[in-house]
């Protein structure tokens, strides 16, 4: 969705004669203020959102981590103790792999189907009718698709437990089983977003030119080598960038848990956000909190990164 | 669904083979992504058109299990308390009407404004030339990568220091000035148009200010519509600060009032039907723009900005 390309820019060369027509005096290029003052009007109120609700508040909270904090009264400067007390947190080493496991289920399933549904999609049907109700799942809240699968998942009266006992299985406690709650979980999230993905996939298959797959036809090549040499290698800048954005906004899920499980049951479901948000809103501990989320950005910093590095996403073979 | 055998997509096709299976599986596998995605939602509805009481014995019936429309009227309290409970309600009024306003406001309020300004500073960023731009829109762009909760614990206390807890204007406040993806969105459509007529305006005088309303922003009348399309979309689904900030009666928007209503169900069996009515109400607005404006939507995903 946000791969940076560097465009031609169209005020480089058109700039220069206007302003000499305009003062009288000869261009000096942009090597002094340029159009600064209009720019400041024009990003003014873009900056004030900016710094009040992005740069104070990231600084606010790397400082607040390093605090005791309450709510009421100010914070107290308690150096890395936050920091300390996670580290022998067993609550937090919980959460972290209760996410991680979520993040792997979710991401594998999901990659997976949206890239065999985009093949599908670029194969044998581009209509605009098929991708729409791909994306329907996607479109709706994240606290509608944890409602609607809720229902479904009922252990009782729910349509899917009533086809599981169709084929002579036993009933699954989606919901209410630790070993079934962050399945569940990835799950729900992975039909919300399988279209969505699938999309962005079909999107990048759009856009590797029919030569290519022309030539590798002429010179014999088989079906499925064709996708692991031609189309895979040629998809890379897109898969990695929907891996990164899928991972990043994965390790991120809250709405979901906190409609359905509420972290439960015991601990199953107490994903980093969830228990951030316990820490910070329901026990009023907002220094532990932010602690929490520093080290939540950190990971999402370095996950990015690594992928970004080690996938090569900001290049491509096309070139 | 008619383009499936036009003769186009046959030369297409990367490896022409003749072996029509193939294409009966891939049409199979396709047919049931879609049903995977669709289905649940009829079941949502047969499920608000059914009676509490009926849905365990009718648990894989098709059709509504005793056809009644009384779970809408409880979401839009036409039911009397007692009515209500009788029907597996909760008795407990939840104010649907007020949620919806909420969530209209919300939604209209910081779509409005977010991508109003965020075109200002994307032309900034992309026709105006002053020093430090590029460093600029790096900054805003990095913003991107800071992920939500992080800013919503400050922030919460910021509007919790400025008294607007529980107000319309503590909602919208962090999301009126600008998101960083509508910047980014805005600024590659304005680096891709002509500059012709933006010439000869200013050889005409005119001034920027000018030049923005009259020309840019008619110009700009199709990415701005998807763009605020977009953007209503994802603040109409918002859950997590709306849960932190709009927590009252006068400031809770639907998302949060669904999970309410889940909650406020008695001991026992949930209310099934009423809650799956509520979210199907929910729901309604993103399904009507679908509805109008799926193709702009549909076309809109996988944009990455070079096209």
């Amino acid at each position: 969705m946000t791969t940076l390309t560097k465009q031609p820019d169209p005020g480089l060369s058109a700039r220069a004669p206007r302003k000499s027509r305009k003062r009288g005096k000869p261009s000096d290029g942009f090597r002094g203020i340029g159009d600064l003052k209009v720019a400041l009007f024009f990003i003014a109120p873009a900056m004030v959102g900016l710094i009040l609700f992005y740069l104070v508040p990231t600084i606010r909270g790397i400082y607040l981590s390093f605090t005791e904090y309450s709510i009421l009264g100010d914070p107290e400067w308690i150096g890395a103790r936050n920091y300390e007390r996670i580290a022998k947190d067993p609550l937090f080493w919980n959460a972290l792999g209760v996410t991680a496991e979520y993040v792997v289920i979710n991401i594998v399933l999901q990659t997976a189907l949206a890239l065999g549904l985009a093949i599908l999609m670029h194969r044998v049907a581009k209509s605009t009718l098929i991708r729409g109700a791909l994306l329907m799942p996607y479109l709706m809240a994240n606290v509608i698709a944890a409602l609607l699968w809720f229902w479904m998942l009922d252990y009782q009266i729910g349509i899917i437990n009533q086809i599981i006992e169709w084929t002579g299985l036993p009933r699954v406690a989606f919901f209410g089983s630790e070993q079934w709650a962050i399945p569940t979980q990835a799950l729900i999230n992975t039909w919300r977003h399988m279209g969505y993905t699938a999309l962005l996939i079909f999107a990048g298959l759009q856009a590797i030119p029919n030569s290519v797959y022309e030539a590798a036809s002429i010179d014999g090549s088989k079906a499925l080598n064709t996708f692991r040499r031609i189309t895979l290698p040629l998809l890379r800048p897109v898969l990695v960038l929907v891996l990164v954005v899928t991972v990043i906004g994965s390790f991120q899920v809250f709405d979901t848990v906190a409609v359905t499980t509420a972290g439960g049951p015991v601990n199953a479901t107490r994903v980093l956000q969830f228990y951030i948000y316990q820490r910070a809103f329901n026990e009023q501990d907002f220094g532990y909190g932010s602690a929490l989320a520093v080290i939540l950005f950190l990971i999402l910093a370095v996950v990015a990164f690594i992928q970004m590095k080690f996938l090569r996403g900001n290049q491509s073979d096309l070139d | 669904m008619t383009t499936f055998t036009s003769p186009k997509n046959a030369v297409r096709r990367p490896l022409r083979r003749p072996f029509n299976w193939r294409r009966t599986i891939a049409l199979i596998l396709l047919a049931v992504a879609i049903a995977v995605s669709i289905l649940p939602f009829y079941w949502v509805l047969r499920t608000a058109l059914s009676s509490n009481g009926s849905l365990a014995a009718n648990s894989a019936n098709l059709l509504p299990a005793d056809f009644n429309l009384g779970a809408f009227k409880r979401v839009f309290g036409l039911q009397s308390a007692s009515e209500a409970i009788a029907e597996g309600g909760s008795g407990a009024s939840i104010n649907f009407w007020q949620y919806l306003w909420n969530s209209l406001l919300f939604s209209g309020i910081t779509t409005a404004c977010a991508v109003f300004f965020s075109s200002m500073a994307a032309y900034a960023f992309s026709r105006l030339r002053w020093k430090g731009r590029d460093t600029v829109f790096s900054l805003f762009l990095a913003t991107m990568l800071v992920p939500p909760i992080f800013t919503a614990l400050p922030n919460f206390l910021l509007i919790k220091n400025l008294g607007l807890l529980n107000s319309m204007l503590g909602l919208v406040l962090p999301y009126l000035f600008m998101t960083p993806f509508a910047i980014f969105f805005m600024r590659q459509f304005f680096l891709n148009m002509s500059r012709e007529v933006e010439e000869a305006a200013m050889l005409d005088g005119a001034k920027h200010w000018r030049i923005f309303f009259q020309i840019i922003m008619p110009n700009a009348a199709a990415p701005i519509a998807t763009l605020a399309l977009l953007t209503f979309m994802g603040q109409w689904n918002e859950y997590f600060w709306p849960l932190l900030v709009g927590t009252s009666e006068e400031s809770r928007v639907l998302t949060v009032g669904l999970g309410v209503f889940k909650s406020q169900s008695p001991q026992g069996a949930p209310d099934w039907s009423g809650l799956m009515a509520a979210t199907l109400v929910s729901a309604t607005p993103v399904l009507i723009l679908f509805a109008i404006f799926g193709k702009r939507i549909v076309n809109s995903i996988g944009f990455n900005g070079t096209k």
